[in-house]
């Protein structure tokens, strides 16, 4: 027993362990710094943005800022049911005149009319009030302001002041789910008939569900017949299967534009055999139709390649092996070969599926309204309405979206399973 | 109940990938119920090509395969009902060694009782019993083999056809499985066709073996005679050692014949030679020349001794003899062994009946 528990030591009297942990030290910190800059890259061009994202689509300081004194004075502010008392009024008064000095008062005006419609008015009055000094502050601050305009007599106005304190809100999240907060601060739904983000949600999940259904089913025979034809054939194939990767993504979506558009050479084609009338030619584009159509063929790929590296590995003789021990051709291949191709489906089912509800370029060229994606929508807010804090909150309800499906992918199939070659 | 002799009927079958050349050449070969019979060659000789065609994966470009007097060109390989262990054991690698085995009896539609009585026969049979609920990576390969021939054989089939299936295992592996697919074989007396290129594991375990060489059968026969009496040189080359002599038949008679090397002439046993002035490949199995005989024999000439190789249970010595130093000996290793060094003359004798004169190489 003594020799199992004596420390063993190296030669020059130092212990094993700590002479073993030494050599590995090295060798760890030579590892980092091969990975570190990878690691520097990702950091910046990946997490810190996304974590700006995050603070941009929740920040909501600039009221809790502009209103310091106010807030601290609303903790006062018992019964809501009532004005708030005196301290508020004078605290808000307060506040209010250091914007004035600073000229920013139009700013808050502007927020504090997003929360409620009709404070532009009441705040510009007032504005107009401390401009001429026709306030004393001798006397009660909350009978003068009343006197300005009825609605500073509302208490909902002093409410969705009280809203705007917290430095974050969930308000954009919301939005992009056509939902907002109630003036009692409930979460209400929008009027039906404003409700385009969700339509949005749904028409991307859909897309991308047929997408990657259409890209499996034509995809699943062109990888078999790559997996099993002679060299010489399967290389010409594969080229021909990766040509679309070779070419720019725009120039692709262009020919599509140029074949499914009326004129196009698909409608003379229908035209030319008799199937549709001159006069009649199918709408094939700036609709769903054209988003499937362009997308599947642009996504293919992905499909392809995951599971042509997974059909690689299986050996013929396992279908030989089904079909000499009794089963038909069909038996043999949906008990022997397909099961042994799920980690690829998975693979290019998750990849286009992916890819496909994140799409821009495409659905935006030949979407028209009925086939854009929600990312034509965060782009539109990025670059049209410059609702940064909005696009970015909708860029990580689809990352959530992304990563719920990744969890439940998981769940199902199990991540180990998936094969990329 | 009598064994039908043409179990399996090859008739005058030829096969060919590319319309250009023949890899089965107008081959006949029956197969007798309950044998062991294996294919034996070197590989592109036709064997395996042979065993696709039994399949079913296969079809043979000219002539009928016959199994138990039915032609089964036509029928699909599933229909066929011939079990098959493939080279590389084609375990289905997504099912337990109980789903394996099970997977014939399935799609046979077998009752749930039933199916687990077989399997569980089947593998005990293969000494595997308790392994249901592995996986096939989870095994040996040996393990894995073993699996395999009981999925080949757990439907009952009349036939078993087995595609090199020990090429992948360890010598010592490989030499225990040989006595054990042999013993399967000899109890449950199911035909199997087997396909090697190693000669030693084709004399093992077979009946009688076919020995393939450019598309055709060189020599069928059972293991005792195709090593002892080959049919032509190349059956002699391929299975086993061989000394060779090249010359020319100068005397002939029936059971003799002289046959004049470079500068010497030796008797032999005229097999394939007929006549005077023909060309002939003499061959002569290392362990039929003694060293001193004492018995009279027609052959005796003296070699130099050029090396010697201890081998554990014997000894090989390589001699210069009648003009050719690749002459090799056999020597058992026993207590009253020899001295043998190196450029040591000894005396070397063979009966002609063991140096058979064959067909020009």
């Amino acid at each position: 027993m003594s020799s199992e528990t004596k420390q063993i030591l190296t030669t020059d009297g130092i212990p094993l362990e700590v002479s073993l942990k030494k050599a590995e030290k090295k060798n760890k910190i030579k590892a980092f710094l091969l990975v570190a800059p990878l690691l520097l890259f990702l950091v910046i061009t990946y997490i810190f943005p996304i974590g700006d994202m995050f603070m941009r689509s929740v920040d909501d300081r600039m009221v809790t800022n502009m209103l310091p004194k106010t807030f601290k004075a609303m903790e006062k502010w018992e019964n809501l049911e009532e004005l708030p008392p005196e301290e508020v009024y004078r605290g808000f008064y307060e506040d209010y005149k250091v914007l004035v000095e600073k000229q920013e008062h139009g700013k808050l005006g502007q927020r504090l009319n997003k929360e409620k419609n009709g404070f532009n008015t009441i705040t510009k009055r007032l504005f107009r009030q401390i401009k001429r000094n026709k306030i004393d502050e001798s006397i009660s601050i909350k009978e003068q302001i009343n006197k300005i305009h009825k609605r500073w007599r509302n208490v909902e106005f002093w409410l969705a002041i009280k809203r705007t304190a917290p430095p974050y809100t969930m308000a954009k999240y919301l939005k992009g789910m056509d939902m907002y907060v109630a003036s009692d601060g409930s979460i209400a739904q929008v009027d039906e008939d404003r409700r385009i983000h969700r339509i949005l949600w749904l028409r991307t999940l859909e897309i991308a569900f047929f997408v990657t259904l259409f890209s499996f089913f034509m995809g699943y025979p062109i990888a078999h017949l790559l997996a099993t034809l002679p060299m010489k054939y399967s290389n010409l194939l594969m080229i021909c299967v990766l040509l679309p990767f070779w070419t720019s993504l725009l120039v692709r979506t262009a020919s599509w534009m140029i074949l499914l558009q009326q004129q196009g050479v698909v409608n003379d084609f229908f035209v030319m055999i008799g199937l549709v009338g001159d006069d009649n030619r199918p709408e094939m584009m700036y609709n769903k139709v054209g988003t499937y159509v362009a997308m599947t063929q642009i996504l293919l790929p992905f499909m392809v390649l995951p599971l042509y590296s997974v059909m690689k590995t299986i050996s013929p003789s396992l279908m030989r092996a089904g079909k000499s021990l009794g089963g038909t051709p069909f038996v043999a291949f949906w008990k022997v070969y397909f099961p042994l191709t799920i980690p690829g489906i998975g693979a290019g089912c998750l990849l286009v599926f992916i890819l496909a509800i994140g799409y821009y370029i495409t659905p935006a060229l030949v979407g028209g309204a009925s086939g854009t994606l929600i990312s034509n929508q965060i782009a539109f807010h990025m670059k049209t309405t410059l609702d940064w804090s909005f696009a970015s909150a909708m860029g990580l309800m689809l990352l959530t979206g992304v990563l719920v499906i990744y969890w439940i992918y998981n769940k199902l199939v199990g991540v180990d399973n998936i094969k990329l070659g | 109940m009598s064994k039908n002799p043409e179990f399996v009927k090859f008739d005058k079958v030829d096969k060919s990938y590319d319309g250009k050349v023949l890899v089965v050449k107008d081959l006949q070969l029956d197969i007798a119920e309950g044998e062991f019979i294996t294919m034996l060659g070197p590989s592109g000789s036709g064997k395996t090509t042979c065993l696709m065609m039994l399949a079913g994966f296969e079809t043979p470009t000219h002539g009928e395969i016959l199994l138990d007097g039915n032609i089964i060109s036509n029928i699909p390989p599933h229909k066929r009902g011939i079990g098959m262990v493939f080279q590389n054991y084609a375990l289905f690698p997504h099912m337990t060694v109980y789903e394996n085995l099970a997977f014939p009896l399935r799609v046979r539609k077998v009752e749930k009782d039933e199916i687990d009585k077989k399997v569980d026969k089947a593998l005990s049979m293969v000494s595997l019993s308790g392994f249901e609920t592995r996986m096939p990576a989870q095994l040996s390969g040996g393990q894995q083999q073993r699996v395999a021939v009981a999925r080949a054989l757990v439907f009952d089939p009349a036939v078993v056809l087995m595609d090199e299936p020990l090429g992948a295992l360890d010598k010592n592996l490989r030499e225990s499985m040989q006595y054990e697919i042999k013993h399967i074989h000899e109890s449950i007396g199911v035909t199997v066709v087997y396909v090697t290129h190693d000669q030693s594991e084709a004399l093992t375990m077979s009946n009688r073996i076919a020995v393939f060489n450019d598309g055709k059968v060189q020599q069928l026969s059972n293991p005792a005679e195709l090593y002892e009496k080959p049919v032509n040189s190349f059956v002699a080359e391929f299975i086993g050692e061989n000394n060779t002599f090249n010359g020319e038949v100068v005397d002939i008679d029936k059971d003799k014949c002289k046959v004049k090397l470079a500068n010497s002439e030796i008797l032999a046993n005229p097999i394939s030679v007929k006549s005077k002035g023909e060309k002939t490949t003499v061959s002569l199995r290392p362990e039929r020349a003694l060293i001193n005989p004492t018995d009279k024999m027609d052959n005796m000439f003296t070699g130099k001794i050029e090396e010697v190789i201890y081998h554990g249970d014997h000894t090989r010595v390589r001699l210069n003899l009648l003009g050719s130093s690749e002459f090799i000996l056999k020597v058992p290793n026993s207590t009253s062994n020899l001295e043998l060094k190196v450029s040591q003359d000894i005396n070397i004798g063979w009966n002609s009946v063991d140096a058979r004169a064959l067909d020009p190489k």
